[in-house]
């Protein structure tokens, strides 16, 4: 276990540092020149030592390691820059938002849960029955809309058409459902399938057929020794899926106007407030690391046979 | 060397004609082959141009010169529409092709060739999973502007590497094999072992793998698009025309209904193929 750990948190350092150059190259890649921005050089007058003296105090006349490295410095101590726009510390300013995104991805989550467990059971235990019949259906749906337009339909049925639900705005946990569910219906559909397809497999297992030849109670078996087995597959498609429920959080905040990190995001890209997009890439590349790190580390709590090392499978 | 060939021989590309057992699979080919007839003989279809803003008749219900309405610059939603099936399933297929030309010919070298090149490309493609093709897609648009162009090379960046590691996976696999090693024994150049014996191996899974990304990869740059990051206004994406007809959707929900349910179904529609050949090809793995 000691040595997958280590050998886990060598790949990571390995991830961040590419993360790093990828961060730090399309900073510099970017068009325009940030001194000229700084400076507000469209409006004012700008003279040519003002350009030299600020390019020097933020050390761009050094070569581009040294940039790099004082970069990295500065990231360590959680000095994202400031940004353009507000005049804030990129970081602080994350900080203020991160509550916000946390609070929908909770709520997708939960909702998942609550769909994607009940419905993977039920097509399991009765597949090729109507629950399995709705979850395909669910999977295929949830596979092929536009999390946005679906969000969409959703305001226009509960929140124009049925007022029982409002449209935007948040805080409140009625203002929370309605984008909770556009994005965790999706995956809650995708979940339902992997988790009946683990059950199923586990269903057919010796150690099930034991369990069952020793008189153990059907749902201690679903719930003690087949489901746990199923969660193996589901968690690593969880680890997967990290990403895309952060991309789509992205379309959610924006749709329900939330004021979280990916409205940040994009209201950023129109106003070019680089500092921002950068901190925004770094924070959500560094958590979908750190996710599928720990989502990796999950097998072996939830594996005995990987821990004894007998079948690393997985 | 003709011995083994011999017995290798398999069809390059698996008959589509094989899957016609499941009708859900046929409806999708159906329904996707009347898209693919749309976006070719679309602009001889439409009835006004898409493109010409005519304030009078903003917003206008549909009528006979305006099958489903204008949208809030008097323009022909319908006409649109049926251009807007060309940016979508043109970038789709453009995007594909490039994951797919850069993704086999990588994951073929990194799995026969091995060593230094494949650490190489391994250790970039777990650097670039890092970033989800959302939030890559974010920081493209971020820093080189948005644009429907910058939004094709971050799709392409993230997606090439699904194409390479199945590749890799099932090249290391066939490599160690008997055919292989008696095409070698036979004095057969390595370009020929690739292309001749192991590029038929992954025919299938590459086809499967493409089908259901052509969904995914239509989903992303119509979001995208949608959040005015990738197709710009003038241009009839359904994505765009979603975004543009958001302000009215109280009063007219029909602006919005009709590009949603176009992206919905074409995006069903890949769905309904992709997995009906897995189904088919028995490919449990992707």
């Amino acid at each position: 276990m000691l040595g997958l750990v280590r050998k886990r948190l060598v790949q990571l350092v390995i991830v961040l540092f590419l993360l790093s150059i990828f961060t730090f190259s399309l900073m510099k890649l970017a068009p325009g020149d940030p001194v000229m921005a700084i400076l507000n050089a469209d409006e004012m007058m700008v003279t040519e030592a003002d350009q030299v003296k600020l390019r020097s105090e933020l050390g761009f006349n050094q070569p581009l390691y040294i940039q790099y490295g004082q970069w990295m410095l500065g990231l360590i101590k959680l000095d994202l820059g400031t940004s353009y726009m507000s005049g804030k510390p990129v970081w602080n300013e994350m900080m203020e938002r991160l509550p916000i995104t946390v609070q929908l991805t909770v709520g997708a989550l939960l909702v998942m849960v609550s769909i994607s467990v009940p419905l993977g059971i039920l097509s399991a235990r009765y597949p090729g029955k109507w629950p399995d019949q709705i979850s395909r259906i669910c999977a295929l749906i949830g596979a092929s809309v536009p999390s946005f337009w679906f969000g969409l339909m959703l305001i226009y049925f509960f929140a124009f058409k049925l007022q029982i639900l409002p449209s935007t705005g948040m805080g409140t946990f009625s203002q929370t459902i309605l984008p909770s569910f556009a994005l965790g219906f999706s995956l809650a559909a995708v979940y339902a399938r992997l988790l009946r397809a683990g059950l199923l497999g586990s269903f057919s297992e010796d150690y099930i057929q034991a369990a069952r030849a020793r008189g153990v109670k059907e749902w201690r078996i679903l719930w003690f020794h087949a489901f746990r087995a199923a969660l193996l597959p589901v968690i690593t498609v969880f680890g997967l899926s990290m990403g895309s429920l952060l991309g789509g959080a992205v379309v959610i905040e924006i749709l329900f106007s939330w004021p979280g990190l990916g409205s940040m995001a994009v209201d950023a890209i129109f106003s070019r407030d680089y500092p921002v997009i950068q901190g925004y890439v770094l924070l959500t590349g560094v958590f979908v690391v750190v996710m599928n790190l720990f989502v990796d580390l999950s097998y072996y709590l939830l594996d005995p046979r990987i821990k004894q090392g007998k079948e690393g499978t997985a | 060397m003709k011995v083994s060939h011999i017995l290798q021989k398999k069809p390059y590309f698996p008959s589509l004609v094989r899957i016609n057992s499941k009708p859900i699979t046929m409806f999708g080919l159906f329904s996707l082959s009347i898209f693919i007839l749309i976006t070719i003989i679309g602009p001889f279809l439409v009835p006004n141009d898409p493109f010409t803003a005519n304030m009078a008749e903003r917003l206008a219900p549909p009528s006979l010169t305006y099958p489903f309405g204008t949208d809030h610059m008097g323009r022909c939603i319908f006409s649109r529409l049926i251009i807007g099936s060309q940016t979508t399933l043109g970038i789709t297929a453009l995007v594909i092709a490039t994951v797919i030309l850069i993704g086999i010919p990588l994951g073929l070298l990194s799995g026969y060739v091995g060593g230094r090149f494949d650490s190489f490309v391994m250790r970039l493609a777990d650097g670039l999973t890092a970033l989800p093709e959302f939030i890559l897609a974010i920081a493209i648009a971020g820093f080189l502007g948005p644009s429907l162009t910058n939004l094709m090379i971050s799709v392409v960046l993230v997606k090439w590497i699904s194409y390479t590691r199945v590749v890799r996976g099932i090249i290391l696999l066939e490599r160690e094999k008997e055919y292989v090693l008696a095409a070698k024994v036979g004095g057969c150049p390595t370009w020929k072992i690739i292309t001749r014996h192991l590029l038929p191996q992954i025919i299938s899974p590459v086809l499967v793998l493409a089908t259901l990304d052509v969904g995914k990869v239509i989903l992303i740059i119509s979001s995208l698009s949608y959040l005015g990051l990738g197709a710009k206004p003038p241009e009839p994406e359904w994505g765009a025309m979603l975004n543009d007809g958001r302000p009215y959707f109280q009063t007219i929900p029909e602006l919005m209904f009709y590009p949603g349910m176009a992206i919905f179904i074409l995006v069903l529609s890949c769905n309904l193929i992709g997995e009906g050949l897995r189904d088919k090809l028995d490919i449990k793995s992707i």
